[in-house]
This record gives C-alpha cells, structure tokens and sequence, in this order.
C-alpha cells in the first residue's frame, strides 16, 4: 500500500466562484482512515478553508454523505485504502443544491418530512396516564427496519426520479411515513394517505430501486413505495366498489 | 457589521441528458419504461389479427404473409425480448410490494417471487395447450 493518496476535492466559494473546481491533496494513506479522516487531515493540516459537514463518525448522525468516485456514501464508512493508488475524487451529494464546498442544502426535505407526518397518531386519549401501548416483537418487525432511517440523504443523491421531478417527496420521507403506517400503536394512516397516494407521492417513483442499493442502514425505501403503491391501488379500488364501507 | 448579510448563492449543478448512461441500473430503468411501447405494439399487432382472422380466411392469409416479412420478424423479436425485459422486472418487484402472512408469519419474498413465476408458466402452458392442441 502507498504511503499517501490524491483527494480530488470539489470546491465551491459562492463569493468568488460560479461553478465548483476541484482541488487535488496528497494525505497519509492509513488502513483505518475513512475518506472523512482525509478531508479532517485537509482541513487540519493543510487548508482550513474547506468546507463539509460531520458530526460523529460512526454511521448515526447522517451528516457526512457526500459523492465518492460517483457513488453516493457515507464518508465516516467509506475507507481511502479502498481507493487504494487513487486518487478518490470527493464531490458534494448529487440532486442538491451546493451551499460551499462539500455542504448541500437540505431545505427541500426538511419541508417535506413534516407532510408525512412521522409521528404516531392516536384517535382519541393518548394521555400518558391512559397507560403504556404494548407491542409484540412481531408487531416490532413490520416497522423497525424503516426506523433505522438517518436521513442522511444517500437515497435522495441516488434517485433520478428526484433529480427530474423535484416536487417527488422522495424515497426518506416515504419509508418514515411507512415507518407510522406500519407500527401497531399508529392511527394515523388515513392522514398520511392523500398525500402518499398523490402524483408527487408513490405514483411519482417508478421503482429505479437505487435508494435502496445506496443505503447505508439498510433500509429498504424502495420496497416500502412499492408496498405502499399497493395499499394505495386497494383503498381506492376499495372506495370505487364499497363507498360506504371504506371510510 | 451588516444586519442582513445577503443569502449564499446556490449553486445548482445541471442534470446531463445522459444521465441515464451513468449507471447500469439507471439504463435498465430506461429500457423498462421504453418497453412500453413495445407492450403497445403487440397489443395493435394481436388487434390486427383478430382483425383478419375477422375478415375471412383470404384476409388472414395475407397477413399471415405480411408478418412473415424480414422486418416485422426482426421488430416482434426485439418487442418479444422487451416484453420480457418488462415481465422479468415485474415479477422481480412483486415480492416488494406484496407481503403475504401464513400463520402469522411473513412469506418469505422468494417464495412470493417464485408463486408468480409459477403462475406465468401455468398461464403460458395453458394458452400454449389452447393454441398449438386444443385444435
């Protein structure tokens, strides 16, 4: 193995710059050192002036995701001695818009997570003192896998449908929404089904299945829009032969 | 010191017409929506069948002959392989959007997988036995 590698840095200063350039560095090249240890050694080392996002280096916090060689990625799991002579060409998150340097701008999500409204909904008391809602371990398992969701942001930098129809709440916000619908504590699915079953809902994903592939919890936001497509296509058949009874 | 520092410019990097070429997934994706067309095509050639087989004996003579021609031959082999590209894909999803429970347990998505594979090759047995024996 090299003692160093190339980082391909892309660099954006809104203040002077019109377009990202990229920036090469030479790092140590050391067998635990994640692509993030690299950009931390630039940062430190030798440029203070780039800029990108992290937080706890261990896969949980969501804020390191970044494009690695073209590949949407977590750059605290990504490892340099993968890239191994290089170099490792590090961009911002495809399908956002770039604030600086490797920071993209969220805002977009952050608009649209509240829609689906990812909290459990209750009809009527849910006072504490009403007592605890007790789960099964099975009941468990119908939505814990869509809970490991850390929006990070991979799934949204992986969807195409995204990048040509930004109005698509996109793969995080369904499989959250997925995540209430599923749990058994949940009453609240008939709120989230307009929104869901809508053109920029479900019906906008044509199941390119790249969200799930780019996922670093995996979670599976692909297979939850499909199964949803279904929830949705028997609700309103449903309501199209018993109107009365489907409300 | 200024009150309101004007707002970072974005920037907002363009999507490429090619970006459909950047990954194999995403040219898979592109060819299964395309085969849609080719789905519609068997469609208008089935109607054009009936049509003549409608018409008489003569009427289906003749085209049996046109779809005899070198580039009808040619255009229903590429639909064929596109229809399959379709149905494969289709079967592939299924056990993503169905989960079945037997005794309160989850199906295992193979098994769902495989149940519709088996089912296409029933359904094709039977129309081959209608087609090609039950004459």
């Amino acid at each position: 193995m090299p003692d160093t590698i190339t980082m391909q840095v892309a660099r954006y200063r809104p203040e002077t710059d019109r377009a990202p350039t990229i920036q090469a560095y030479t790092v140590p090249l050391r067998a635990e050192w994640a692509v993030l240890d690299g950009l931390n050694y630039i940062k430190d080392q030798l440029d203070g002036t780039l800029s990108f996002r992290w937080s706890c280096r261990m896969g949980i916090c969501g804020s390191c995701g970044m494009t690695v060689n073209g590949d949407p990625a977590l750059t605290c799991g990504t490892f340099l001695a993968d890239y191994a002579p290089g170099p490792v060409r590090v961009e911002p998150l495809t399908n956002f818009p770039v604030i600086r340097d490797l920071v993209v701008s969220i805002d977009d999500f952050m608009r649209k997570l509240p829609r689906v409204k990812p909290w459990l909904i209750r009809d009527g008391d849910s006072r504490i003192g009403a007592g605890e809602l007790l789960q099964t371990p099975g009941q468990l398992d119908d939505f814990k896998q869509f809970s490991m969701c850390i929006n990070c942001m991979l799934c949204y930098a992986a969807c195409p449908v995204y990048a040509a129809e930004p109005d698509f709440l996109g793969p995080a916000a369904i499989a959250l929404a997925q995540r209430y619908n599923l749990d058994s504590r949940d009453q609240g699915a008939h709120e989230r089904l307009d929104l869901l079953a809508s053109p920029e809902g479900v019906w906008a994903c044509t199941y390119v299945g790249e969200c799930s592939a780019a996922c670093p919890k995996g979670v599976d936001p692909a297979g939850a829009i499909q199964r949803y497509k279904l929830t949705a296509a028997t609700r309103t058949l449903r309501e199209f032969l018993l109107p009365r009874a489907a409300r | 010191m200024t009150a309101n520092p004007s707002p970072a410019r974005l920037y907002r990097p363009p999507v490429s017409r090619l970006w459909w070429l950047r990954r194999r997934s995403y040219l898979l994706f592109v060819l299964r929506e395309l085969s849609c067309v080719f789905v519609a095509w068997f469609v208008v050639f089935l109607l054009l069948m009936v049509d003549a087989v409608y018409a008489g004996n003569d009427s289906y003579q003749r085209f049996l002959d046109w779809s005899g021609r070198p580039w009808v031959l040619v255009l229903n082999i590429v639909a064929l392989a596109f229809v399959l590209l379709h149905a494969v894909t289709w079967f592939n999803l299924a056990p993503k959007a169905m989960v079945v429970r037997m005794g309160g347990r989850r199906v295992a998505p193979r098994f769902v997988g495989a149940a519709h594979y088996a089912a296409w090759a029933l359904v094709t047995v039977v129309l081959a036995w209608i087609v090609l024996g039950g004459s």
